[in-house]
């Protein structure tokens, strides 16, 4: 078998230009995917049941349909009822995002669950707010216990970042597939995307590790 | 004198379980009252409805003039003058003893943190645990954490102190170093409902004893009273079984 190192090099830009908005997704569907989870996490935590009920049904929906068949509604469906027109970019980040959340929202509610009731008691009995007892005694100590579920569900979400492919948006997965059009090869694309992908989720993993040790 | 606490039918149940029966009692200032009873009596239960960490279904709680299970009352507030300190301590164990004392002054009083500082160390002093300012408080042995948890409760000047088994989870060499930090506080004048099965400190320290079974108060009285001539059958032996070890 031969293995043609100059195609590689020939998509190397487009391939660090898909790795680039590989990137940019994943931070960008990381961060808004955290923010939307502590909402819904809070939310299903509630006693109120106008609170819980509906966060409950949003994570399971999102946890139990396919994040393939999430992208297409998101980008075919719901992206035009609110732009007029579809957006590839937006529909990527908006897809995986709303996915995370679901799972980022489970998360928290672990994390916070895992604090004895102890410590919540003993910050109302001083007179603190639910608000001032979440802020400074639960959340301190339940983040340092959720950093090994953020790294997992961060490592999952670039890989599944790839699957946004399919709506031509044009990150890594994407170029790989043009480069296999162009040339009818597969070890060559394929096998670059996977590296890339790796060296990625690797990085994060250590990344993730020397937080934890630090912390 | 109008009392402190003044609790009117106060009941409460879990599912088909009733742990509180239409409970009444009157707390003066700084009047000590210990209750006993054996487990699942409804005393631990009856102290967290104080402060409403346990919700009450029925009846009337007041502190001072002011009506608890009012929708309007500010709880956090009233929270924040009563005291309370828990069977397991809990300490928060990510901050320092020091910043233990200091977080609810700071947040709640809205001291400034110099100021806090100096009345945290002065506490601890009182507790005897100066030495230990700057430690987290799993280095802590039982006794000294129970003991800053005392401290913690003490910094923000609270008028009634209730204490939930303070001494079941400790060791029992740790027992009386924590006992005679509360024997010091009630000296002091400070007014204390005590849930404990300690009943050598229910003798000395109580101003009154109360006795419940099965979630009412059957009887009270003061302690040479309750312990010297108990009147009901129930008390008589619940005393002998716990005397007599």
């Amino acid at each position: 078998m031969d293995f043609r190192f100059d195609i590689i090099i020939e998509y190397l830009p487009l391939f660090l230009k898909g790795t680039l908005m590989t990137i940019g997704i994943s931070l960008a569907a990381i961060v808004i995917g955290s923010i939307l989870g502590l909402v819904i996490g809070l939310g299903r935590m509630s006693h109120r049941t106008y609170f819980s009920w509906p966060t409950a049904a949003y994570i399971n929906f999102f946890r139990g349909t396919p994040l393939l068949v999430q992208v297409y509604l998101v980008h075919f469906a719901v992206i035009p009822v609110f732009l007029g027109r579809t957006d590839v970019i937006t529909a990527a980040i908006a897809a995986l995002s709303l996915n995370s959340a679901a799972y980022t929202a489970e998360i928290y509610r672990a994390g916070i669950q895992s604090v004895d009731k102890g410590q919540r008691e003993a910050s109302y009995s001083l007179g603190m707010t639910h608000f001032q007892a979440m802020r400074h005694v639960v959340l301190p100590q339940a983040i340092k216990r959720m950093i090994p579920a953020f790294g997992n569900e961060f490592i999952v979400l670039i890989k599944d970042s790839s699957l946004v492919s399919v709506i031509a948006a044009p990150e890594l997965m994407y170029w790989g597939k043009v480069m296999v059009t162009q040339y009818a090869r597969f070890w060559e694309p394929y096998v670059t995307a996977a590296v890339i992908y790796f060296i990625l989720t690797y990085s994060l993993n250590k990344l993730l590790a020397y937080i934890e040790r630090k912390m | 004198m109008n009392p402190m606490i003044r609790v009117r039918g106060l009941s409460k149940s879990y599912g088909s379980h009733t742990v509180l029966h239409q409970v009444d009692v009157d707390i003066m200032p700084q009047e000590v009252v210990v209750v006993i009873g054996p487990s699942g009596s409804g005393k631990s239960t009856f102290l967290r409805c104080l402060n409403l960490l346990e919700k009450p279904e029925h009846g009337e709680i007041w502190v001072e003039n002011v009506q608890l299970l009012d929708k309007r009352t500010d709880i956090p507030k009233i929270r924040a003058e009563m005291g309370m300190v828990f069977q397991q301590f809990n300490l928060f164990p990510h901050m320092k003893v020091v910043d233990n004392i200091t977080l609810a002054p700071i947040r709640v009083l809205g001291k400034s943190p110099e100021q806090a500082r100096g009345k945290a160390l002065e506490l601890l002093g009182k507790v005897g645990l100066e030495a230990k300012a700057n430690a987290y408080p799993t280095s802590l042995s039982g006794g000294q954490a129970q003991r800053v948890a005392i401290a913690r409760a003490l910094a923000m000047e609270p008028k009634i102190m209730l204490f939930d088994e303070p001494t079941s989870a400790l060791d029992p060499e740790m027992v009386g170093e924590v006992l005679a930090v509360m024997k010091t506080l009630a000296q002091e004048g400070m007014t204390m409902v005590v849930v404990t099965h300690e009943m050598g400190f229910a003798r000395e320290v109580g101003d009154r004893i109360l006795f419940m079974d099965e979630g009412r108060i059957v009887e009270q009285g003061k302690p040479d009273e309750l312990f010297g001539a108990p009147q009901h059958e129930r008390t008589r032996s619940f005393l002998s079984k716990v005397l007599s070890h």
